[in-house]
């Protein structure tokens, strides 16, 4: 048995090859739904084989105390995984990328506290490297899933004071790492790691709502650096490996996010986007639009030959997407084409939309990506937005004065009838009026989504019309 | 400064055991090898792709358990009690990451029937 033992410590690396190979495999499988599933498999087995393996390599390991730590962990995680609603998965995400931070700063002090280990210059730079990616990707995810669950506490900071307290923090944080670095105070890293905790809250506490896609994406980059870092401290490749896949995930996310909205990550972080958008509210002219009744548009949309449903944020705030699901069912059984249109930044995070849809069993072959569908909105007889805004907004397209010009749209504008479900004439977040709303071809229905929505399928099934 | 940052070049060169250079190349690799990987993923799974991405980087329990260790015949120390705080932490990661990305998958897999 001893053996067997040390010949699995010995051989531990080949385990973690195997396993890190496994977790390429997972990523892999995610092209395309029927291979995801066999993917995340992959994903579990290599993670128990690191599991297991790591138990050989360490030295006395206090495996009750390890054991009934994971038995706790596997039980609140499977607890919340089998019941959080889908149209809360953006702040479980950013919860789960918390814990990851937050693990990563316990693991860098109880190293620094690991009685007889002496850390030289190397690991006392990687330490203060994975301490601090950790805190700050912990405290910002915390903030950003205040703000995603709507949380009173995380309200937004707006303000010339941000930016220097924010500098000074950052200041502050490479100061006490440096001073670390140099004499190994243990104080020091200590006033580091919560001068990088202090510094992820006000990082984050500027960005507004919309941007959350991109927000979530980058911390999802962050949890992976941070396990990375970790990994460089303990000579580890397979945390060095599956940190740098997650790290390079998010970072694609963040770019495919910043891409959607046709502005840089530095402009997202940095840039006030409330602050341009100010004057072009300032020029506001009456304007008139059509409203509807839910019966009006029900009826336009049983006469039509092909639908095309707008999702938005609004959808999984009135959680709207069982109903959306009833009304293309019926419309289907009245021979009408139904698919949806979904924008890379609709939602709270990347591809929430077509989750939330999923979940609602809407075929996946029905759901289509911006450039899948554009080419198409001429030749659809009926758009139905709902809750989206500025993912449609023509002045996208049409004008170069708008903050958003330039960001890749929906052209719903070019069908021939346009609906839109929204609870008012409210801007959207982007604080941008949009035009598409007041074409002579729109018609505008007011009121709670799932509400109108269930109208529009009593009202098609009732045979009222 | 320019001390400072050239102290830690030198440190990194300096390694104990294993070349610093051999580490960063696994990682630097590992970055191309998730960025091709990732470029793949359809963007309709970008959601399980986070939730899973959640899972993998629980692959920090390993650290975590290195930590968790018996220390000079003592149980019970800071170290591994902190290392077992971030155990469960990580565990939470793990088991709800795959958890709930099975649950979403799922939801994609029965429209393909």
């Amino acid at each position: 048995m001893n053996d067997f033992a040390n010949f699995l410590s010995q051989n531990a690396d080949w385990a973690y090859l195997i396993g890190a190979i496994l977790f390429i495999l997972t990523l892999r499988g995610l092209s395309s739904p029927a291979t995801a599933i066999v993917g995340n498999r992959y994903g579990m087995v290599g993670m128990a084989l690191a599991v297991v393996s790591t138990f050989f390599v360490a030295q006395n390991p206090n495996t009750a105390m390890i054991i009934s730590a994971m038995i706790i962990g596997a039980g609140i995680g499977i607890y919340r995984a089998r019941t959080v609603p889908m149209t809360q998965m953006p702040e479980t995400v950013a919860m789960m990328h918390s814990l990851v931070g937050l693990s990563a700063v316990l693991i860098a002090i109880a190293a620094v506290l690991h009685a007889g280990t002496y850390h030289d210059k190397v690991h006392r730079f990687e330490l203060f490297v994975g301490c601090f990616i950790g805190a700050i990707t912990f405290s910002a995810s915390v903030f950003a899933y205040g703000k995603l669950a709507a949380k009173k506490w995380a309200k937004s900071m707006k303000g010339a004071w941000v930016k220097p307290v924010q500098a000074t923090l950052a200041l502050a944080m490479l100061g006490f790492g440096a001073d670390y670095f140099s004499t190994e105070s243990l104080n020091s890293f200590y006033a580091m790691t919560v001068a990088a905790l202090v510094l992820g809250y006000f990082w984050i506490g500027p960005i507004g709502g919309g941007d959350m896609p991109v927000v979530v994406s980058l911390l999802n980059s962050f949890s992976g650096w941070a396990a990375a870092g970790i990994g460089f401290t303990l000579n580890n490749s397979m945390l060095i490996i599956a940190g740098s896949l997650v790290g390079s995930s998010g970072a694609i996310l963040s770019y495919i996010m910043c891409r959607a909205m046709n502005r840089s990550l530095f402009n997202v972080l940095f840039g006030g986007f409330g602050a341009d958008a100010g004057a072009a509210v300032g020029e506001q002219k009456e304007k008139n639009y059509k409203s509807g009744s839910a019966d009006d548009a029900a009826f336009m949309m049983g006469n039509a030959d092909s639908v095309v449903i707008v999702p938005g944020y609004g959808m999984a705030q009135a959680r709207a997407q069982n109903a959306v699901k009833e009304l293309a069912t019926v419309l289907k059984a009245k021979g009408v084409t139904v698919r949806y249109a979904i924008h890379p930044v609709a939602g709270r995070m990347p591809g929430h939309m077509n989750v939330l849809l999923a979940e609602a069993d809407v075929p996946y072959e029905d759901v289509k990506e911006m450039d899948e569908i554009n080419t198409d909105f001429p030749g659809t007889d009926v758009v139905l937005v709902i809750g989206a805004n500025d993912v449609v907004n023509p002045a996208a397209k049409t004008d170069p004065s708008s903050p958003i010009f330039g960001m890749p749209i929906l052209e719903a504008n070019k069908a021939r009838t346009v609906m839109v479900i929204k609870r008012s004439m409210a801007v959207g977040y982007a604080g941008l009026d949009n035009d598409l709303f007041y074409l002579d071809k729109t018609m505008m229905v007011f009121g709670d989504a799932k509400k109108v929505v269930e109208d529009m399928v009593k009202s098609l099934s009732g045979g009222g019309h | 400064m320019n001390e400072l940052i050239q102290q830690a070049t030198y440190a990194v060169q300096q390694t104990s055991s294993v070349p610093f250079v051999n580490v960063f190349t696994v990682f630097v690799l590992a970055i191309f090898v998730g960025y091709y990987v990732v470029w793949g993923v359809t963007p309709a799974l970008h959601t399980p792709l986070m939730a899973v991405t959640n899972a993998l980087s629980g692959i920090i329990v390993v650290g975590a358990m290195l930590q968790a260790v018996t220390i000079h015949g003592d149980k019970i120390t800071a170290t591994s009690i902190l290392g077992a705080v971030a155990v469960l932490l990580a565990s939470i990661n793990i088991f709800g990451g795959f958890a709930v990305t099975e649950r979403m998958l799922d939801m994609f897999k029965k429209k393909k029937k």
